[in-house]
């Protein structure tokens, strides 16, 4: 069964207060139940949210699925999303989503064997002057080859 | 005095600086002496500035900035300013380098417009990946609100003004202004009817205006330089200058500061640097994937302001140019923006919801090689009937560059239902892998 950690509980009920309305508080809340879920959410993180927050958990749920950023499967550690919009698709980001996957073996979206990697594509990240990119976890990693992404997937343990 | 080889830096002058991110830095370099000019000033004087230097919203519609704030009610009524620092339109990244480089900069504008339009409160909403643009923001306010630019009083003012980040949560239709709202509001982002519009009835249903980022960095320098001056940059109807993310296949991509007007062709192989040997310009979006795409020949007759653009059938749209070579293909290109507007339409409109998914599903049989020749004509047929129906403007976005792509490089298409492959690839693709 997930609880939120004290510290959590306390960040959520913080987020309560800090708008003027209360259900503002669902989309800094959805971050705060995902980090303490090892990266994602489900229908006990909902559960726990709805509880601390007083707000309904259909309410909650219809807010996490509406998001892209919520990820609704298990994660691997690093989650390494491969923007595939056009200025990335311009400059190679097909082969470098094709190589990350090849070398990892994995498919898009799966855990990786060793439960280190998730690879998932994105939409334009707003970095497109520095195509192509990933972000993985919170950082982007600009100005790729195939080759220096896996290298620096390679390098988190 | 227009000059066609470099940039103009008005807004950017001071970006190359590290310290330019923080108080002190920003402050060596004329920061926030343009807040004690305009708290000097009375409200209607600011607005009546804005609405002078004819600046116009920098984050896609283009909208009169000073007209907007216009359409505010004129009594006491509580008041939000909403900062749109979503920046999701496929090919923008002027907003992120803005709150990175200069954070100060975007508060200090936000201030002055509060201010202007008597309202106590303001958001920034930032799109959820952008944490390093949140984390710098965050930082700024708190050096801001200690320096006693933001809370009670501001300089002896009697102005109170607060300021907070809301993080996005993935969504490009967040982006759209009463998406946003929506979303601030702690719901799923859908947009809203208009009217109302925001400004009358807008966050928590009480008035509120929202501008791009740079937009309301701008108003600072209307205040510094006055409206007179400010209109001195650009052209008659497209005044100051403007941030443009240049991206594709171009070799050198980035951000780059023009004054309106500013001709594309040097856009593209000045202070683009053009392209590798051997590759030259097939296609240019100039304004955001949204926009309609020009043909090489119409882009280099093209000049960068909100009339020409407009008059050749595109947009200027949020300032993103990207750049197609010869060694592309349309019907790719085409593929995979029909993949982002169904992955974004927000599924409140049946034309937007099935249109959007029609598209995608027909661009893409003709990419994966078992296109039919009439299925270049559903195309059109589909968007067309996508536009001017739907609650907001992703439906368009969605059709139009669907009409121009086929119409303009019908041929493309074409070959590719009659051989089974892309004419310039000499390959067919799978299926792609979907949400
Ligand atoms: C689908 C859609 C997405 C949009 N995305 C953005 C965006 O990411 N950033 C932005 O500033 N405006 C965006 N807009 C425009 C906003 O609705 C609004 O016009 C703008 O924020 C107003 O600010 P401005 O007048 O300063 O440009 C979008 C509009 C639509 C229809
Ligand atoms: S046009 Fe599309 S994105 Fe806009 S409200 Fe309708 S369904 Fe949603
Ligand atoms: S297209 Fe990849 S970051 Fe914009």
């Amino acid at each position: 069964m997930f609880e939120l950690s004290s510290e959590g509980k306390q960040q959520v009920l913080n987020e309560l207060k800090r708008y003027e309305a209360k259900e503002s508080a669902v989309l800094p809340a959805l971050y705060i139940g995902q980090r303490e879920n090892k990266g994602f959410i489900n229908a006990e993180v909902i559960r726990a949210l709805s509880n601390v927050m007083g707000i309904p958990e259909s309410h909650i749920n219809e807010v996490f699925t509406f998001y892209s950023m919520y990820n609704k499967t298990p994660i691997g550690k690093y989650h390494v999303q491969v923007c595939r919009t056009l200025s990335c698709m311009l400059n190679g980001a097909k082969e470098l989503t094709h190589h990350l996957c090849k070398e990892l073996n994995v498919k898009l979206g799966d855990v990786s064997s060793d439960g280190r990697f998730t690879v998932t594509e994105a939409e334009c990240l707003g970095s497109c002057g520095t195509a192509p990119m990933m972000q993985i976890n919170d950082k982007y990693y600009e100005n790729l080859t195939p080759e220096s992404a896996m290298n620096l997937l390679r390098g988190m343990k | 005095m227009q000059q066609t080889s470099s940039e103009t830096k008005y807004l950017t002058e001071f970006y190359h600086l590290p310290e330019f991110k923080g108080l002190e830095g920003y402050k060596k370099n004329g920061g926030y002496v343009d807040l004690e000019k305009a708290l000097k000033m009375q409200p209607q004087q600011i607005i009546d500035e804005v609405k002078t230097s004819g600046l116009r919203g920098r984050g896609g519609a283009g909208f009169s900035t000073g007209m907007k704030w216009g359409f505010l009610p004129k009594n006491d009524e509580p008041r939000y300013l909403l900062c749109n620092a979503d920046e999701g339109e496929p090919g923008t990244f002027k907003d992120r380098m803005m709150m990175e480089k200069a954070p100060h900069q975007l508060i200090e504008g936000m201030i002055i417009s509060g201010y202007a339009i008597n309202s106590k409160k303001s958001y920034i909403y930032v799109r959820g990946e952008y944490d390093e643009s949140i984390n710098t923001l965050a930082t700024a306010i708190q050096e801001a609100y200690k320096a006693g630019y933001l809370g009670k009083n501001i300089l002896g003012s009697g102005f109170d003004h607060d300021m907070d980040i809301y993080r996005g949560a993935g969504a490009y239709i967040c982006g759209e202004e009463t998406g946003m709202i929506s979303s601030l509001e702690g719901l799923k982002g859908q947009p809203k009817l208009k009217p109302p519009f925001p400004a009358v009835q807008g966050y928590l249903r009480k008035p509120t205006i929202v501008n791009n980022v740079e937009t309301l960095a701008v108003v600072k320098y209307v205040i510094r330089d006055g409206a007179a001056a400010y209109k001195k940059y650009g052209t008659e109807k497209s005044t100051g200058t403007k941030l443009f993310s240049l991206s594709g296949n171009v070799t050198k991509p980035g951000n780059y500061e023009v004054p309106l007007g500013y001709p594309l062709k040097d856009m593209v192989y000045t202070l683009g640097g053009g392209f590798k040997p051997g590759r030259k310009l097939k296609a240019v979006i100039p304004g955001g994937s949204s926009a309609p795409v020009m043909t090489a020949e119409e882009a280099m007759k093209a000049t960068l302001d909100y009339e020409c653009l407009a008059q050749m059938g595109t947009m200027l749209g949020s300032g993103a140019i990207i750049v197609i070579d010869d060694n592309q293909c349309m019907v790719e290109c085409l593929a995979n923006l029909m993949h982002f507007y169904h992955h974004e339409s927000c599924g409140q409109c049946t034309p937007c919801r099935e249109g959007t998914g029609w598209l995608d599903k027909i661009v893409h049989s003709i990419l994966a090689g078992k296109g039919r020749m009439q299925d270049i004509e559903l195309l059109i047929k589909v968007a067309d009937n996508m536009k001017g129906k739907t609650i907001c403007a992703l439906s368009d976005a969605a059709a139009l560059p669907v009409l121009s792509f086929v119409t303009k490089f019908r041929e493309e298409f074409e070959y590719f239902v009659r051989e089974g492959k892309s004419k310039v690839k000499g390959v067919a693709y799978v299926a792609h892998n979907s949400h």
